[in-house]
């Protein structure tokens, strides 16, 4: 058997492909894409909800939120790692992140203006992305199934933390459900672009289903979402902001009103209300660091030389 | 030494004590004692070790997937490694 008939038989197969095993060019350079995506996403994804660690309402909240960023920031980690047993260094990739060629996901560059948009990103966000995620963590290449098990894990304290923040705004006074429906209004959307394009428009999808490295379509999981979000917006007594959203007996799932693909695309292209001041907090944070990982660099060294001293006295 | 020159670490974790350590992924530090805490911070933020190690990648040697066949060739054949390689009886118990 030739090395492509092997791979192929292993994906037939359902026997996960490792980093050293014969991989056709084309599956290595789309996971290095797919997976630092995702670790940019999560990298990104602390900045909007870092935005709240000063002013979370309680204790309780505050320190729920900051486990949760620095959570945000370990599948940041795993992911990389994942990406780097495929060749691609992790230096490079960051830098493809801080010069503004790499993408992220679109939805962290909309703007966290009160506090509900925290449980809604817990809720809404983080439950888009489970959805997303499960089924990576069946994914063909080991590394990324290995990862993606342990971001799955720790998303499920996101989403719930999330929804408890919601409850809480429903439960409370006007105002506070008022702020509730507010943050969903603007979130909706914005989420169901999370799964990205529609089918026929996604130019990955098909090699990435033939792989199984997706194994869901965009639209798939974008109906699916609806279909989990409704039951919990009734219960929360929120309006999902859709006047099209209907139930299907048929198909036995929602009908839902068409997402706004220009201002998806536009986001994607850099036009986002805040791709900019990302990208700009990003690039600060990574330059204020520098001193950081000069003085680790410089401790680690002069330590070398005293084990080297020590060793030859 | 820029970060870019911070060398790669493979980290196993005991997640509880009996249990071997087991691989959980890498990360890049400046030296074995950063390797150990970031690790902490990124693989065991929820108690899921009581030990660690941290391994610099470049001390792995790993076999090699193309010479799998040829390598793992002297156990094939050898099926009377197995137990149930012998027949034994119904009747015997305990065996």
């Amino acid at each position: 058997m030739t090395n492509e008939e092997i791979f192929e038989k292993k994906i037939q197969d359902e026997v996960r492909i490792e980093p050293k095993d014969w991989m056709p060019e084309a599956y290595r350079k789309t996971l290095i894409r797919q997976i630092s995506q995702h670790a940019h996403s999560e990298v990104v994804g602390m900045l909007p909800e870092a935005n709240w660690i000063t002013r979370a309402p309680t204790l309780r909240r505050k320190a729920t939120l900051l486990a949760k960023v620095q959570d945000e920031a370990g599948h940041g980690l795993y992911l990389y790692s994942a990406m780097e047993t495929l060749g691609m260094p992790r230096s490079q990739a960051i830098d493809d992140l801080l010069s503004g060629k790499a993408k992220y996901s679109s939805i962290f560059n909309y703007p966290t203006l009160s506090w509900a948009d925290m449980g809604t990103i817990g809720w809404l966000v983080d439950g888009a992305a489970i959805l997303n995620q499960v089924p990576l963590c069946r994914t063909s290449y080991g590394p990324y199934a290995r990862a993606m098990v342990r971001v799955c894990k720790e998303e499920s304290f996101h989403q719930r933390q999330g929804f408890e923040i919601m409850q809480s705004l429903c439960e409370g006074s006007a105002d506070q459900k008022a702020m509730a429906q507010d943050a969903i209004n603007r979130w909706w959307w914005p989420t169901l672009m999370m799964f990205g394009p529609r089918d026929a428009e996604s130019g990955n999808t098909e090699l990435s289903m033939k792989w199984r490295i997706k194994r869901f379509t965009n639209d798939e999981l974008r109906q699916k979402f609806v279909d989990m979000m409704v039951p919990q917006a009734q219960f929360l007594g929120l309006t999902i902001p859709d006047e099209k959203l209907k139930w299907n007996a048929d198909k036995n799932g929602y009908d839902f009103g068409d997402v706004d693909w220009d201002e998806f695309w536009k986001v994607v292209k850099g036009q986002g209300p805040c791709n900019k001041q990302r990208l700009e907090a990003r690039n600060k944070a990574h330059d204020q660091g520098a001193w950081v990982r000069e003085a680790a660099a410089a401790y680690a060294e002069k330590r070398a030389k005293r084990e080297k001293i020590g060793a030859s006295a | 030494m820029s970060q870019k020159d911070w060398p790669l670490w493979e980290v196993f974790i005991r997640s509880r004590q009996g249990l071997d350590h087991k691989h959980v992924g890498s990360l890049h530090a400046a030296d074995a004692r950063m390797a150990m805490e970031n690790a902490r911070d990124v693989y065991t933020r929820r108690l899921e070790g009581v030990s660690i190690w941290v391994v610099e990648s470049k001390n792995i040697h790993a076999s090699n997937p193309d010479e799998a066949a040829q390598f793992y060739d002297p156990a094939e054949d050898k099926a009377y490694r197995h137990p149930t390689f012998y027949n034994v009886p119904d009747d015997i118990e305990h065996m």
